[in-house]
């Protein structure tokens, strides 16, 4: 099977509109499970590119509190991989939103790779990402999500050397996920010093056909608007948007914010 | 141990990469990405610091005029004959400088930290004797020391968070999840991956990613070690039977692992009833490794129980995880009303509390007694004392809650 186009399509069509893609994270059962839905459409009608739908686990090592929260709350609410992949069903009704899956390995593991690979390219997911799977135990699941034509986006952060970055961009499709600072998820105001020199050393490493994203901290226009003139091809915001949702933010206010949030992703020149 | 080649139906050939770390199908680098770089320099350090002469001497004098090794293998006479079966005797870890076998461990990792030059140190602790072992390990060394411990575990046991504080550690209080060692761990983990440049991560079991399983057993296997040159002065032979506890299994494998290839040794691990992982667990990924995980069947961890804080853990050490699926050791779990009963026998019969992790080996390790025979060698490793129970022991007598009694 061929690579989800919908993804690459969608990278196409903002790069040819002189933008970044805007890409953005929820948990699946935010704020409650019957408004996720809601709450994702908010999302696409702020200008949303890419969305990363959550899926919750026990113990999420690379999260800060913000996400932490997510999690618990919807464990709470008995969310798994197949309520996930039930929203993605839904939503594909009406929407061709390319939609990476965000879990760690353990549920996928408990599945099965090839059974969990399986399930999300018959619910029409894009490409799944998994932020405790470095490429070292990633082989099988590259296999798996091949045949299953999912993206499959690995990190690379300022620790990542040279020679590192260019094997991992051998594992990556969809787009490589950089780690703009050191630390777990969680917003902050401004753009960490690391992000500009790792997006500059990055940049020429990575081939044509993978795009180059940016996160971790993300939560202002004027730190999209930095990142997008170093050139990366999308940015992603997590937790300023859990943040928000969380506090009870409306769906018309998280629209309002992604719109805020998409204009830095075509900065004037 | 060698690269798994890439699958034939690859389109793309991917770089070839090392594959080691892992034991069988166990083990690995579960681990965000910011860590490997990290991860492949501690390997690296170890590698080559560890082999140096200096390193081994300084180790060496460390344990024995600080820590108080050799620790003495103690015939438990009262015992054996309350058991009436295989001769039972004790490694006295519980007499290491602490109260507990941590210390080999945390004194190995903090010279190791040292000599990489990264005077920051974190960890994660259960019972808190891990927590010590390192705030002692830090100060004779004169490093920092961040500890991190579930609110949980700081409540029942205090004396140890007391310890630590005292000195001179910083305690980091978890509030997470169910506010115990799995916990202490997600938290320590996010610390070194927000500080990892400068931040030593002294690990306190053969847990976690590839290379601290083989690291935590390089430093804890002087207990089996001296265990065999022990008996074997004393009674000429190898014992037919060793029994320790399993939270992460770092006494148990440091007490085994000498023996994997005397295959007439047997092993016999003891997990808490409430969270035995390797008796009652499937495979799964957790905190870097792949390992049997206390689960259900969406792949979240399940919260465990045990009056020993120790043990109070959803995974197990990676190796111990192959011992089982190789049949190399046997796996038995004990509740915490036995784990008690054993607790009161060897205060009784031998004048020693043990730590409620090692009163489950006390108590499995008898009820195994009864069914060898006389001339049969058992050794069961104390992995620490008891003080830090005291209060949990006394409470416990006095008003079992419905947990207690799982
Ligand atoms: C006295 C004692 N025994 C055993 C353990 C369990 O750890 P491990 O299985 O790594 O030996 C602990 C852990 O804190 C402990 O304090």
């Amino acid at each position: 099977m061929i690579l989800s186009q919908r993804l690459n399509k969608r990278f196409e069509e903002v790069r040819r509109r002189g933008e970044a893609a805007l890409i953005g994270y929820i948990m699946t059962g935010e704020p409650q499970l019957p408004r996720t839905l809601e709450y994702i459409k908010a999302l696409e009608a702020g200008g949303l590119d890419v969305l990363e739908l959550g899926v919750p686990f026990t113990d999420p090592i690379a999260d800060g509190p913000t996400l932490q929260a997510a999690h618990a709350r919807a464990l709470r609410q008995g969310v798994t991989v197949h309520t996930a992949l039930q929203f993605v069903r839904e939503l594909r009704k009406s929407s061709e939103l390319p939609i990476l899956l965000m879990t760690y390995y353990n549920p996928i593991y408990r599945l099965g790779e090839e059974s969990f690979a399986r399930r999300c390219s018959e619910a029409s997911v894009d490409g799944v990402i998994i932020p405790d799977l470095p490429i070292e135990e990633a082989t099988s699941w590259v296999n798996q999500a091949r045949k299953y034509g999912l993206a499959r986006v690995f990190f690379a952060t300022p620790e990542t050397d040279t020679e590192r970055v260019k094997k991992i961009c051998e594992y990556a499709s969809g787009f490589l996920y950089l780690v703009s600072r050191y630390g777990t998820t969680g917003a902050h105001e401004t753009l960490a010093p690391t992000a500009i020199p790792l997006i500059e050393r990055v940049r020429p490493l990575v081939p044509q056909d993978l795009r180059l994203a940016v996160g971790f901290g993300f939560s202002t226009r004027a730190q999209i608007e930095m990142v997008v003139r170093a050139g990366v091809d999308g940015v992603i915001v997590g937790s300023a948007l859990a943040a928000r949702i969380a506090e009870g933010a409306s769906p018309e206010t998280i629209t309002d914010y992604v719109r805020e949030l998409k204009a830095g992703t075509r900065p004037l020149p | 141990m060698v690269a798994k080649a890439p699958s034939k139906q690859s389109t793309t050939k991917l770089s070839e990469l090392p594959h080691e770390g892992h034991f069988g199908e166990f083990g690995g680098q579960f681990v965000p990405e910011i860590l490997i770089p990290a991860l492949k320099e501690l390997e690296r350090a170890h590698k080559e610091i560890t082999a140096r002469f200096d390193f081994q001497s300084e180790l060496k004098a460390l344990r024995a005029d600080y820590g108080g090794r050799p620790t003495p293998l103690y015939f438990a006479k009262r015992l054996t004959e309350h058991a009436g079966g295989a001769r039972i005797f004790l490694k006295r870890e519980d007499v290491v400088h602490g109260g507990a076998h941590t210390l080999n461990n945390a004194l190995g990792q903090a010279l190791l930290a040292r000599a990489m030059g990264k005077r920051r140190v974190i960890a994660e602790t259960g019972a808190g004797q891990h927590g010590v072992a390192v705030a002692m390990a830090c100060a004779v060394l004169g490093l920092n020391a961040e500890i991190y411990m579930g609110a949980r575990d700081i409540e029942r046991q205090a004396l140890n968070a007391q310890r630590m504080k005292v000195l001179g550690a910083v305690v980091h209080a978890v509030t997470s999840g169910s506010q115990t060692l799995k916990d202490a761990i997600n938290e320590a983990l996010r610390d070194w991956v927000t500080n990892v440049p400068t931040t030593y991560y002294l690990m306190g079991s053969v847990i976690g990613p590839h290379p601290y399983p083989m690291i935590v057993r390089d430093f804890q296997r002087v207990i089996g070690d001296e265990i065999k040159g022990q008996l074997l002065r004393r009674e000429q032979r190898l014992p037919d039977l060793l029994v320790a506890c399993v939270g992460g299994g770092s006494n148990a494998i440091g007490t085994f692992y000498p023996f994997v290839s005397d295959e007439k040794v047997q092993f016999l691990g003891v997990e808490a009833a409430g969270a035995a992982s390797l008796s009652r667990g499937s495979i799964g990924v957790l905190h870097g490794a792949k390992t049997f995980v206390l689960q259900d069947e969406h792949g979240h961890i399940a919260e465990t129980h045990s009056i020993a804080a120790g043990l109070d853990y959803a995974a197990v050490g990676p190796e111990h995880a192959l011992y089982k699926k190789l049949g190399r050791g046997e796996y038995v779990p004990v509740s915490d009303a036995e784990a008690l009963e054993g607790f009161r026998l060897l205060a009784r019969l031998e004048g020693i509390l043990p730590a409620l992790e090692a009163a489950h080996a006390v108590y499995a390790g008898v009820q195994r007694a009864k069914r060898m025979k006389r001339d049969q060698i058992m050794v069961i490793t104390l992995s620490g004392r008891g003080d830090k129970d005291l209060e949990t022991v006394v409470r416990y007598d006095t008003q079992p809650t419905p947990e207690q009694t799982l």
